[in-house]
């Protein structure tokens, strides 16, 4: 793993987000920021922490790790094999936070995306107690609208975590604006109507929910659904302050180990930084 | 909609139980879903709450109710069936009658109405045991809608027979093949195709689970189950039953005829779960008796689940009940005490089957013989004074490869494949006697001795290997 090019990210005082933070450091450096998701678990816990830290090596800003989940709705096939070899290696929620004390240790904001039953199970406020201890960001929810969420707009501000909600082309100007007030570090607007998964071109929505999302109130917004190369980060960096990579990195892990994760994530950085 | 709980069998505010809907019961219910389908849910809320108030759509419904599936569908008293019930007067609402061969027809042509009132020009549904997703492609075909059924791998194998159907309505029928690859998976794949395609598709969801507003309209487009029930009880008893009781899977068949009586208190409404090979094993599919509530597919229900929030896989001998999870509403009227819920077995399912086939003259789904099996224990507590209404929701014609497995009614080497087994019997004519309950039965490998279903020790290694590939 390379050193870091970017400082590590100054902690966030208490009651500012340190997702946020991340996002207008690469803003001052004049480009995009980087979101890098993984699942914990994929192709075991041990690598998938390694990983996540080469690629906060190679300057992602924020790192994703996901919470393996029986059944994934919004993901496509990439990432549901990922997260069913993560389950039937044994994976367990301890485990991402386990992965989430080790890759924060790298000073990068670190986000948990999780299904809502996982964080229900445990418990919604002890899961933010124990991920805030463990020097997690926040949770990005892509079954959780805010509508559904008074425990975890309640926790996350007990516990000064970041709340990720999404928006999608199909979301009205009130939602848009409902959900840009309930977020905090950032709005993730998807792409596309699917699931994740890369795919030729970024959806041409995709520009104009940014718009929308800013115009409804919105500080910070990201776009994920469909970035696989630095062509499309590039592309995409240039109107939205983050730029969101998953299934690619995913199948860099699966097909290549750790290396070949490090060189996407070095070629999607060069991508988002012009 | 109602958020309240109830309380001595009303509401909070004073409304009857039956006038809950959604999208909350209690605690139960919501949409946890994917912002991408809100807009979607939020039409289709709309489009069926003007539709359900419009004469019009009403009149339409009823029209192809009557012409089309059959309705009403009559109430049949089996005496001799309940003979082994403890006297008590069984009466079956005949819903297997329905064309299709079950209740989900009565959900699946309003949805298509709506479909079509909605703009859309596809549906797509997810099935387990087939019926759903036949109803489906009929109705599609009717209607002229593109269709898509998603149906897990496991259970493609286990109603071959419908998915023969679905084909030959024109449906696409895709094959699941990820997780347990039942229907639990075929609704996740039902969704994600949902997501990507909402502005051309209605998703068809087949049964009372799911976020709003699906519990509540599904249960709506049953209601007629109960309607009609409660008045052809009146009509032949003078007075109302004492038990309800029907199977528990999603739970729209069984919303369908207990709504109808959710405010008649003295009136037990009793929903039996598919405990597979008993609770106590964890080989089941009772998510009201052996889960705890969580979040899976849209909605906040109890549910089979592990330490984590996994969901677990379900195990029933019927792929119609073979779902992790249940109905909110189900939930609710679980956790307030209205209705109650209790598991059968595989093998009291299996008995009750064959009692019925054999001393009235009806086999039904797998389904509905949990049901029966539940209206057997009930009537011998009720004892002759009694009346039990069983919600008999579908026919057993899908059901016949792992009746035969089961009972080893052909050869073994006959039954490798499901079309053998259809062409063993088609062959030899296998088994057409009259085995009445308490007659001697022929001798023969694997028979059973059947007279008055029970699970008891040895059941099971009485049965051997005859069990389906469940």
């Amino acid at each position: 793993m390379s050193a870091p090019t970017v400082p590590p990210a100054v902690p966030a005082a208490a009651g500012t987000s340190r997702t946020a933070a991340a996002l207008d450091a690469a803003r001052a450096r004049g480009g995009a920021a980087l979101v890098g998701y993984l699942p914990v678990g994929f192709p075991d816990v041990a690598t998938s922490v390694e990983a996540a830290r080469a690629m906060v090596g190679e300057g992602v800003d924020v790192v994703e790790l996901g919470l393996p989940y029986s059944d994934p709705v919004m993901d496509g096939p990439t990432i549901q094999a990922a997260a069913q070899t993560a389950l039937d290696r044994g994976t367990r929620p301890r485990d991402v936070l386990a992965a989430v004390e080790q890759v924060a240790a790298t000073g990068a904001a670190v986000l948990v995306m999780t299904y809502w039953n996982p964080v229900v199970r445990y418990g919604v406020d002890a899961w933010s107690r124990d991920l805030a201890a463990a020097g997690g960001a926040g949770l990005i929810t892509p079954d959780l609208v805010p509508d559904e969420g008074a425990d975890w707009l309640e926790a996350s501000a007990a516990h000064d975590l970041d709340r990720v909600f999404l928006v999608a082309p199909s979301s009205s100007p009130a939602r848009l604006a409902s959900t840009a007030a309930a977020c905090r570090g950032f709005v993730y607007a998807a792409s596309t109507m699917g699931v994740t998964g890369a795919r030729a071109s970024v959806g041409p929505a995709a520009e104009q929910l940014v718009a929308d999302t800013r115009g409804a109130g919105a500080e910070r917004v990201c776009v994920g659904l469909g970035v696989s190369t630095p062509a499309q980060a590039a592309e995409v960096g240039a109107y939205a302050d983050g730029v969101i990579v998953g299934s690619a990195l995913v199948r860099a892990l699966g097909d290549g180990g750790v290396p070949a994760v490090a060189r996407l994530a070095a070629d999607l950085v060069q991508g988002v930084r012009p | 909609m109602s958020t309240s709980t109830p309380s001595r069998g009303r509401l909070a505010d004073g409304l009857p139980l039956s006038s809950a809907a959604g999208p909350y019961f209690g605690e139960f219910g919501g949409r946890f879903v994917p912002e991408a389908l809100v807009a979607a849910l939020d039409e289709l809320d709309a489009a069926f709450t003007t539709a359900w108030a419009d004469p019009a759509y009403r009149a339409e419904l009823a029209e192809l109710e009557r012409t089309y599936t059959g309705r009403p569908s009559i109430l049949t008293e089996v005496p001799r069936f309940a003979a082994h019930a403890g006297g008590a007067r069984v009466l079956l609402k005949r819903e297997d009658l329905n064309h299709t061969g079950s209740h989900k027809i009565n959900n699946v042509l309003g949805q298509a109405l709506l479909t079509k009132r909605m703009g859309k020009t596809r549906v797509i549904a997810e099935t387990g045991a087939g019926q759903h997703g036949v109803a489906t492609a009929t109705a599609a075909a009717l209607m002229d809608l593109e269709c898509v059924v998603y149906m897990g791998e496991e259970d493609t194998r286990r109603q071959a027979l419908n998915v023969a159907r679905m084909r030959l309505l024109g449906a696409e029928v895709v094959p699941v093949t990820t997780g347990s690859r039942t229907l639990k998976d075929a609704i996740n794949e039902a969704m994600r195709d949902w997501v990507a395609n909402v502005e051309s598709t209605h998703y068809l969801l087949g049964t009372v689970a799911g976020p709003h507003p699906f519990p509540t309209m599904v249960r709506e487009l049953h209601r007629v189950i109960g309607v009609e029930a409660r008045a052809q009880v009146l009509d032949l008893v003078g007075r109302l039953p004492d038990v309800v009781a029907a199977c528990v899977g999603g739970g729209s068949n069984a919303m369908g005829i207990f709504h109808a009586f959710l405010d008649d208190e003295g009136v037990r409404l009793l929903g039996l779960e598919a405990g597979g090979d008993g609770v106590e094993t964890g080989r089941h599919a009772a998510s009201i008796t052996g889960g705890a509530p969580g979040v899976l597919h849209g909605t906040r229900s109890y549910l089979l689940q592990d330490e984590d929030g996994q969901t677990v896989e379900s195990h029933s001998i019927s792929a119609g009940l073979d779902y992790p999870s249940v109905g909110p509403e189900h939930a609710w009227l679980a956790a307030t005490g209205r209705a109650e819920y209790r598991p059968v077995t595989d093998d009291q399912a299996m008995q009750a089957m064959r009692l019925l086939s054999r001393t009235e003259g009806i086999i039904p789904a797998i389904e509905s013989a949990h049901a029966l099996a539940g209206a057997l224990e009930e009537g011998r507590r009720l004892g002759p004074d009694g009346v039990v209404l069983v919600n008999l929701s579908g026919r057993g014609d899908k059901d016949v490869d792992t009746a035969a497995r089961w009972f080893e009614l052909v050869d073994a080497g006959d039954m490798v494949e499901a079309e053998d087994v259809r062409t063993a019997r088609a062959d030899e004519g296998v088994h057409d006697g009259p085995d009445l309950p308490g007659s001697a039965a022929p001798a023969g490998p694997g028979r059973r001795d059947e007279g008055v279903p029970a699970s008891g020790p040895g059941s099971r290694a009485d049965r051997g290997d005859a069990q389906g590939p469940a």
